[in-house]
């Protein structure tokens, strides 16, 4: 709390004295803590510089809002792995060097273990299970499917979700071109070559 | 009733309509799309995490541990010593103790919170030193024998190579880490989610040391990340997740974290070997002399002394062992043991007494295929390899080919052999009432594709469509499997399903022949019919309905020697590089695998293993090894930024050639996990050596070891 207030204090072109003077003497003095104290969360936020304690935030996951209680030192892939059971999105425990924990954040490919929860508020994340819904699959895991690339199936829905963040930037891909953009995913059983070919056969068909 | 048509037998290859063709895998888009779930995913309602203590000495002995601050830590639930005072811990990564908490960071400040001191003791780590290892009393003879006359044999020899080749240690690196998630059902029956190869074998792991009836405890494993011969066991750190989950009352998740997967879930061992090989005029070879050393960790022990030299019996050869017992973490079964290892020393040393005669290597290993088992198929096989790669047009002399702003090519090739028949299994096949067929089997799926290979089997038989059948593979309630180890699987599962699926539909023949008053040896079941003569009697549907009220249950066991499964594989890899000799970066071109496995059932996932050893030849040939600190004893490039694996553009082009002529499918099924992975370090040393002039002696060739091959060939 005392970093708090005195991040209050110092806070750039505000103070709480003149807010509370400004809000008048009318205004009821519970009515007048909240607000400041709403003010407050905002202006740390702000400066970067928030309680080691759990706070509520949201997170908006695959098109939905979810309201979690979390330490800001929490990383998004466990959130989405152990709160919200998105366990497309594998835990390589590899210190975001294999890629299996890629989801797309606002359009961009993203390691999930590279990211607070905390810093993924406001933004849209989607994981590999939003390319799937029953029967209706979208056509990058249909050509994992009928390209084979996969075996153990560990690294593939990051492999999955780099592909389709590759493909929506590069829809017309050259051989060249994938090799060089999937070269953040490492697959232990050797599915590469399929990959290669699935990307590379959406990219000739535009990449949709 | 005319009993002889009912043999056991796969069907007449060419009526086949699933059997050896590319189906897509009947659990690729639960894979491909996150929905299979790992025992790294499971997550039921009160799930604790666990975090690890571990040794970080090569070598020490506790003599201070305090876990009582751990216990006081908000949301920790549970603290396991595995390692107490006094106690020796021998490798870098032992683990020391585990800590169960509400959350994975809760749990790393329990660990955090621990006390700990060590005695640091002497460590030795250098695997590839054998004067050191000597020196340190940590050398041990594990035997040497010879035949026939190696002595007189080098000295009529046409050509004489004394040379020195290695494979350092590497690790399974499987992507989902070893690990379960255990959860008690009451105060004695316990449920694992294990990441295992061995659903059926690994529930009595769990029950002896825990006190439990056995048949209280159940092992559940849908899909595993990877193992390559790692995961057969409980482990430790299983049973420490089950003692966790009991005193806490809650489930408990423990997956090692990356650093201790590496450092203790498994590695192949070393070996280095001074090899002398002579060789007559005509490219023969007459003689072969080697010592090799290498680790597998404490145990003092490196890679078979009687499979060396690999697949090639010379008749004159002396060979002699030394093992090394190294501060590292113990090795497993790594996805061929041995083999590649042998592999590295032996067709090295053929390609440079090839080179030593000025022949074509090519001819070389052709002319002494008379000293293998399977010389006709390697025959066979080496002359497609050659075709695919273009080897007679591209071949030169080692070192001679153009050189294109310091850039140079060359051809390599080796060969390998490998067992792969069928583990002992049962299934059960059900044929329900209403048409649906299921199969259920205590096995797992290690990414062979075994839940295809066992659809494929069951609709091929029953000439039903891939999705008229269930596999329910993955709990060991389930009939008893075998574990997935040394290419056994696919024979394994498809023994047994297609022995009870014949059963089964022979009964069913006969209720469809007793109500048509057809004789039932001369009815057919394709394409979702029942047909006599080509004259359909009734569907699928209907002839399952005679069934009765109650699925139509059979047994299936295996293996048998009845011709459904056999072993025995040869198999010849090319390849093809550019060696970069300014930077001594090397880059594969392409590669060919030409691979035999008997008859193939799934022919898209047969491809698929074959590619996938392919590159994991890659891997360890070009970039991957385990780095041990001489000073510190540690293992320090434990993670996978600095373990090297290559990427999806260090592999080049890949062609895989599946050798299947009818003699090939009239050997029934054999395994085909380990054999790719095998030839792959020497064919790429070869024709690392072919465009260079001079031999990487030691895998991995990282730019620095070429660079080093470079500097010394050119003094």
């Amino acid at each position: 709390m005392r970093d708090r207030e005195d991040q209050t204090r110092s806070g750039p072109g505000f103070s709480r004295r003149d807010f509370l003077k400004g809000s008048g003497a009318t205004v009821a003095a519970t009515a007048i803590a909240t607000t400041a104290q709403e003010i407050t969360a905002e202006e740390a936020t702000k400066s970067n510089v928030v309680s080691v304690k759990a706070t509520e935030i949201t997170l908006n996951v695959n098109g939905k809002n979810h309201k979690l209680k979390l330490e800001p030192r929490v990383i998004l892939l466990d959130v989405l792995r152990n709160d919200l059971n998105l366990t497309g999105c594998k835990d390589v425990d590899d210190n975001t060097a294999s890629g299996a924990d890629t989801v797309i954040i606002d359009g961009k490919p993203v390691l999930a273990s590279s990211r607070l929860a905390i810093q993924c508020q406001g933004q849209k994340i989607q994981t590999v299970e939003s390319l799937r819904n029953g029967d209706n699959i979208d056509e990058v895991i249909a050509g994992f499917v009928k390209h084979d690339a996969m075996q153990c199936g560990f690294c593939t829905p990051g492999f999955v979700m780099a592909t389709r963040a590759f493909l929506n930037r590069n829809s017309k891909a050259t051989l060249e071109e994938i090799r060089k953009g999937l070269g953040g995913n490492i697959c232990r059983c050797g599915t590469y070559d399929g990959i290669t070919h699935c990307a590379l056969e959406i990219a000739k068909n535009g990449g949709a | 009733m005319a009993e002889h048509k009912r043999t056991i037998a796969w069907k007449p290859r060419e009526t086949n309509t699933l059997m050896g063709e590319r189906v897509p895998r009947i659990d690729g888009v639960e894979k491909a799309s996150g929905s299979a779930k790992y025992a790294a995913d499971i997550n039921p309602a009160g799930t604790l995490y666990a975090r690890l203590l571990t040794c970080k000495h090569g070598h020490a002995k506790i003599v201070r541990l305090n876990v009582e601050p751990a216990k006081k830590v908000k949301g920790v639930h549970a603290v396991h010593i595995f390692k107490d005072v006094g106690g020796e811990c021998r490798w870098d990564g032992e683990l020391v103790a585990a800590v169960a908490a509400e959350r994975p960071e809760l749990a790393e400040d329990g660990v955090r919170a621990i006390e700990i001191e060590y005695e640091v003791l002497e460590h030795f780590v250098d695997e590839e030193d054998l004067d050191g290892g000597q020196a340190a009393k940590r050398a041990k003879s594990l035997g040497e024998n010879a035949k026939g006359d190696v002595a007189a044999a080098l000295k009529n020899a046409k050509a004489v190579h004394k040379g020195y080749y290695g494979i350092h240690t590497i690790t399974h690196m499987c992507m989902e880490p070893h690990g379960s998630h255990c959860e008690w059902k009451g105060n004695d029956v316990l449920d694992v989610h294990l990441s295992t190869q061995n659903v059926s074998g690994t529930g009595g792991q769990f029950a002896g040391p825990l006190g439990l009836d056995a048949a209280n405890v159940t092992i559940l494993c849908d899909y595993v990340g990877g193992g390559f011969g790692s995961k057969f066991a409980a482990d430790v750190w299983g049973l420490a997740a089950a003692t966790m989950a009991k005193e806490a009352g809650r489930p408990v998740r423990l997956m090692l974290d990356r650093a201790t997967e590496m450092k203790i879930a498994g590695n192949r061992p070393s070996g280095f070997g001074e090899v002398t090989i002579a060789a007559d005029a005509d490219g023969n070879i007459t003689a072969w002399d080697s010592h090799h050393w290498g680790t597998n960790g404490t145990g003092g022990s490196t890679i078979s002394l009687n499979q060396m030299p690999y697949v090639f019996d010379f008749d004159n050869r002396n060979r002699k062992a030394t093992g090394l017992s190294t501060n590292t973490g113990p090795q497993r079964a790594w996805r061929a043991p041995n083999h590649p290892q042998l592999c590295a020393i032996t067709d090295t040393a053929i390609d440079d007494i090839a080179a030593k005669l000025g022949m074509n290597s090519y001819d070389v290993f052709m002319k002494n295929l008379d000293k293998t088992p399977r010389g006709n198929v390697y025959t066979e096989e080496m002359k497609i390899g050659a075709n695919l790669i273009n080897w007679q047009q591209k071949w030169h002399l080692h070192g001679k080919g153009p050189s294109t702003g310091g850039v140079k090519s060359g051809l390599g090739m080796a060969l390998h052999t490998w067992g792969g028949r069928a583990h002992a299994a049962t299934c059960t096949v059900k044929v329900h009432p209403d048409g649906t067929v299921e199969s259920l089997a205590g096995s797992q799926d290690l990414g062979t594709g075994t839940r295809t290979a066992i659809a494929i089997t069951l609709a091929e038989t029953f000439g039903l469509p891939i999705d008229g059948v269930k596999v329910r593979i993955g709990s060991s309630k389930y009939p008893r499997s075998g574990p997935s180890g040394g290419s056994t699987t696919v024979g394994g599962v498809s023994g047994p399903n297609r022995r009870a699926a014949l059963e089964a539909l022979w009964k069913i023949f006969d209720l469809v022949g007793a109500k048509y008053r057809l004789n039932p040896n001369d009815l057919e079941s394709l394409g979702g019919s029942i047909w006599h003569n080509n004259e359909q009697i009734c569907t699928w549907k209907q002839a399952c309905s005679l069934i009765g009220p109650l699925p139509l249950e059979v047994q299936g066991e295996g293996a048998k020697n009845d011709g459904l499964t056999s072993s025995g594989v040869a198999g010849v890899q090319m390849a093809d590089v550019s060696v970069d000799t300014e930077t001594g970066i090397v880059r594969m071109n392409k590669f060919v695998a030409v691979q035999d496995c008997g008859a193939i059932i799934s022919l898209k996932t047969a491809e698929s293993q074959v590619s996938g050893g392919v590159i994991m030849s890659i891997a360890y040939a070009l970039s991957e090894e385990r780095i041990m600190d001489n000073k510190t004893g540690r293992f320090i490039n434990a993670d996978l930024e600095n373990y090297k694996l290559p990427r999806i553009g260090d592999i080049g082009e890949i062609v895989v050639e599946m050798y299947q002529p009818d003699s090939e499918y009239d050997r029934g099924v054999v395994g085909l996990g380990e054999p790719p992975v095998i030839s792959g370090g020497a064919a790429i040393s070869n024709a690392v050596a072919n465009a260079i002039g001079v031999r990487v002696p030691v895998l991995p060739m990282t730019p620095q070891r070429v660079l080093e091959a470079l500097k010394g060939g050119a003094e």
